[in-house]
């Protein structure tokens, strides 16, 4: 009974299956017709279509999958709250931040095209730059100046965040990566400095890398260095500057920190910096609240309640 | 088991990598000015301070009636190069403003003791050889005082 129940069954399927595998043939040989068709005229393919895009119909849907769909944009939401943009908040010192990170890298690699960073020419560069070069005086300038305002614009994210409460759960790793990014934005800034190989930067960079004397351990005038053998020829001065006085190597170094490996570092920390503001419940305002009523719906597992301080 | 030891050895492979990375920062052979240098007979200098190995070796020759000494021109607040202001009769530093008299001792600003000495040795011809990489120090807060050791002078 049971068997030649289950062998009725089985021969419904099979004819089942053979009429689906006779559908799909047509259905593959009327897809080959097209796409041997649409090679004999090339001119019809959509390649054009896919690097001049077309505007799309401004529904939601479509709104959202341009920022999904887009490297650029995938950092960032789809979708922010109103409320979350109010520059009464946000100050949009964030935003700033990253703007003229922009603006000094662009500058930046324009000045790179006459820059030398060697003795005997960098401030003879620097000269040609402010006096010669076309618009070589503009780029200098708006480097330094965007250079002051990104310090500036960094201090004033980093008090809107603490006056907000937004350094607390969920975004305290968050915080430590912004505190990260700000030192790194100094240490941009330091190492800037020695490049133009003048009077005040050759000081200033002999002042600051003198402090790194007193580094604990490391460095060869701070606690313990002397205990572990550090002289002002293996200690941590002496790996920044690549010597023991502020010289060609330093100048050198300088410039390689500067342009090439803290703007690499930064940028790996403000993809995580962006990335992890979206994670945690959007650049202002409260972090996510779950209602009573909504962790009730949810049976079985427990979602992490998040709630904004000083709520029970 | 074989899993932890691929994982040590490329874990390993890494820390080599990074100990080599380290190392590369600190090179063997330095372009810079000898610490040790010749700068001649005693009777070279008169009373006073001397200037002239200044630029090439950073130093002041200070000669005394009895005694021959070199100092370090470096500031002992944050290292930059003081510069000796005759008509004062005092070194002054132009970064943070720190004075030292014409013996090198401290006196106003932030600098936290007297400029550290080279040591100075005559060879074998009477001629003086100073070694900026054995400096001596006094330094009244650590309860220091190498100014009278020798080699930190040279009695003439």
């Amino acid at each position: 009974m049971a068997e030649d129940n289950g062998e009725k069954k089985g021969a419904g399927l099979l004819d089942r299956i053979r009429q689906d595998v006779a559908d799909l043939k047509e259905v593959v040989k009327e897809k080959g017709k097209d796409e041997l068709e649409s090679l004999k005229e090339p001119e019809k393919t959509q390649l054009f279509r896919s690097i001049f895009r077309v505007k799309h119909d401004e529904t939601p849907r479509n709104r959202a999958l341009s920022v999904l769909s887009n490297v650029f944009f995938h950092l960032h939401p789809a979708k922010v709250n109103r409320d979350a943009v109010k520059y009464k908040f946000t100050w949009g010192m964030g935003g700033i931040t990253f703007y003229l990170f922009i603006v000094l890298t662009f500058t930046g690699v324009l000045l790179m095209f006459y820059y030398h960073p060697s003795k005997v020419q960098a401030f003879r560069d620097i000269l040609y730059l402010e006096n010669d070069v076309p618009f070589g005086k503009l780029l200098r300038n708006m480097h330094r100046w965007a250079a002051h305002l990104m310090i500036i614009a960094v201090w004033l994210h980093m008090f809107r965040v603490f006056l907000t409460g937004s350094y607390k759960r969920p975004r305290e790793f968050n915080w430590c990566i912004g505190v990260l990014l700000m030192v790194l934005t100094l240490l941009l800034s330091f190492t800037g400095y020695l490049l133009p190989d003048d009077q005040l930067g050759f000081w200033a960079v002999t002042v600051g890398t003198n402090m790194a004397r007193a580094t604990p351990l490391l460095g060869t005038e701070g606690p313990f260095g002397a205990l572990l053998g550090m002289t002002p020829y293996n200690d941590v001065r002496f790996a920044l500057l690549g010597g023991s006085i502020v010289d060609a190597n330093a100048l050198l170094r300088a410039y390689i920190w500067h342009c090439i490996a803290i703007p690499l570092i930064a940028s790996i920390f403000m993809a995580l910096h962006f990335w992890r503001v979206r994670k945690d419940g959007g650049i202002s305002g409260p972090a996510p609240v779950m209602l009573e009523s909504e962790i009730k719906e949810e049976k079985g597992h427990r979602p992490v309640i998040l709630r904004p301080s000083g709520v029970q | 088991m074989r899993r932890r030891v691929i994982w040590g050895m490329i874990y390993g492979y890494l820390g080599i990598n990074l100990l080599m990375f380290l190392r590369f920062f600190f090179p063997r052979a330095l372009y810079e000015p000898n610490t040790v240098f010749n700068i001649g007979y005693p009777a070279d200098f008169s009373l006073g301070i001397d200037q002239r190995y200044l630029m090439t070796n950073r130093v002041w020759i200070i000669r005394e009636p009895d005694r021959i000494f070199v100092i370090f021109a470096r500031c002992t607040h944050l290292g930059c190069t003081p510069e000796w202001k005759s008509s004062e009769n005092k070194f002054k530093c132009p970064c943070h403003g720190s004075g030292y008299d014409s013996e090198g001792v401290n006196f106003e600003g932030p600098a936290p003791r007297p400029m550290d000495r080279a040591r100075v040795d005559k060879d074998a011809t009477g001629k003086l050889i100073v070694d900026t990489s054995r400096l001596y120090m006094d330094d009244p807060r650590a309860g220091v005082n190498q100014f009278n050791d020798p080699g930190a002078y040279l009695p003439v």
